[in-house]
């Protein structure tokens, strides 16, 4: 792609159907909406957990606990980056011993911001297991993690940025492919991943 | 967006969007403390030195907490045990300190500006937590964020401060902070306990503790010191809490929702009497409560390293 380009990934057609079919496959994997909950990441992944669960609810007549966690205080980064992400809130308003947690983020990466989520996790109770939905997986993983449900698989270069926007958070639904103009050493920030 | 200093060495050094920062920060290290694990491994392999040469328990058990559940690695230094009663300079000892490498030193002085020398000559973040009657950034932080937490919002309060302001480095940086946020502050004491010229620091001034509670929002109430009597800044206690003193029916001049506040600790019927301490206007505990947030919010934003980016 020419370097400061930008192609639309998905729009909101497109990001229904794909929430609806992780919804699907949520229940085919798990048969039963007993036990689940959905546990969306600050700041894109607390709407679509809560998209999802709306969705599952449709399904099956009842729609499942969601609950939110922000990574920032589990993140490997912190002493090596001078730019402080807000802390956000971490609201888990059920139980987790012995759930089956479905944890949802917008963009799936290097893998770091759902290794941070799963000790974020972990502190707050012992699930019966976590499984992961994300609605964009852009490859170029730095740990051994991968996605249970996948919007969207979309090849990528390590300096692109995949933009995910969502009414909630943005106004609108839509993903965007964006190359940044050629500059040393650009690496995501906040948002985009 | 990040603090534009290292140190955190008083609220003068802070611009509005820094202090909001803060408070925005604060706000999600509140819920830690709810949690039943209270602990998250923010800044494990992190160092702080609590330096404490002015006796206190209250805000280094703050502190103390704050740095335990963000896993940090806490020694605590206060001159009772250190080599400060055998004359080491300030120097000498800070040198000390920071050749043991801490990321962190959070210090307690009875001069002012201890820390920002300190922070001259240390390689460490240096957090003022009081230094002599100059400032106490960390309390007119925890102070505001209970004011926001109570009345949705800062700017247009009205905050009554009443009590001896001129040795009280926490009316110092609730004056200092307030004034950056846009809430209206009136100071209230005896003559003998204001500083001269109090009101170029932009806040009103009156004697009576009357006029001060009139429509007020916020009444922060400060300790008087008794040894403040033996040196003559005013004649008796009983006259200062006759004149000076906040009970249920004075507050009643206030704004009907107004909260009282204390730094702590309480002199109960001196300055403030029973019935407010503990009637249903005081956030005086919650105060406590919320200084551990605010704490673990400047330990969080001082940690990190060069400008860079985050990943994630």
């Amino acid at each position: 792609m020419p370097s400061g380009g930008r192609v639309r990934l998905m729009d909101a057609a497109t990001i229904r159907k794909a929430v609806s079919r992780i919804a699907h496959e949520i229940l085919e994997k798990n048969r039963s909406l007993k036990n689940l909950a959905l546990v969306g990441i600050q700041t894109r992944g607390a709407p679509l957990a809560r998209r999802i669960a709306e969705r599952l609810g449709a399904m099956e007549g009842r729609v499942p606990p969601t609950g939110i966690v922000d990574i920032n205080l589990y993140r490997d980064d912190l002493s090596r980056i001078g730019y402080h992400p807000v802390l956000r809130r971490t609201d888990i308003p059920f139980d987790l011993e012995g759930k089956c947690i479905v944890l949802v983020d917008d963009v799936l990466y290097t893998g770091r911001t759902v290794r941070a989520a799963l000790a974020a996790l972990v502190d707050l109770g012992r699930p019966e297991r976590i499984q992961l939905a994300v609605l964009v997986d852009r490859g170029h993983r730095e740990l051994p993690i991968r996605a249970d449900f996948v919007g969207k698989n979309v090849p990528t270069a390590a300096s692109d940025m995949v933009e995910v926007r969502l009414a909630e958070t943005d106004g609108e639904d839509e993903v965007l492919l964006v190359a940044p103009p050629a500059r040393r050493g650009t690496r995501p920030r906040g948002g985009s991943k | 967006m990040k603090l534009r200093s290292r140190h955190l060495l008083g609220i003068a050094a802070l611009e509005p969007d820094e202090i909001f920062l803060i408070l925005d920060t604060a706000e999600g290290f509140a819920e830690v403390s709810t949690r039943e694990i209270k602990k998250v491994p923010t800044l494990r392999g992190k160092t702080v030195v609590n330096f404490f040469v002015e006796p206190s328990t209250r805000t280094r058990s703050s502190f103390e907490l704050a740095e335990k559940r963000l896993s940090a690695d806490s020694l605590n230094f206060s001159p009772g045990a250190s080599s400060f009663v055998k004359g080491e300079t300030l120097l000498d000892t800070a040198r000390n300190l920071d050749a043991m490498a801490p990321d962190y030193i959070v210090l307690r002085h009875s001069e002012a500006g201890a820390p920002h020398f300190l922070a001259r000559h240390c390689r460490s973040s240096i957090i003022n937590a009081g230094d002599g009657s100059h400032e106490h950034p960390t309390q007119a932080l925890l102070d505001a964020f209970t004011m926001r937490q109570r009345k949705g919002h800062l700017a247009g309060l009205r905050v009554a401060i009443v009590g001896d302001i001129l040795h009280s480095r926490v009316a110092r940086s609730n004056i200092l902070l307030l004034n950056r946020v846009g809430a209206r502050v009136t100071v209230c004491g005896p003559p003998t306990l204001l500083p001269i010229e109090v009101e170029r620091m932009g806040c009103a001034v009156t004697h009576w503790i009357d006029e001060a509670l009139q429509g007020a929002d916020v009444v922060m109430m400060l300790r008087v010191q008794l040894e403040r009597m033996q040196s003559g800044f005013f004649p008796t206690l009983r006259e200062y809490a006759r004149l000076y003193g906040l009970d249920a029916r004075r507050l009643k001049l206030a704004a009907p929702d107004a909260i009282v506040m204390h730094p702590g600790p309480m002199n109960r019927g001196i300055e403030i009497m029973g019935d407010v301490a503990d009637g249903g206007s005081s956030v005086i505990l919650e105060q406590v409560t919320n200084g551990v947030a605010v704490r673990m919010a400047v330990l969080y934003l001082l940690a990190g390293g060069t400008e860079g980016e985050a990943t994630a």
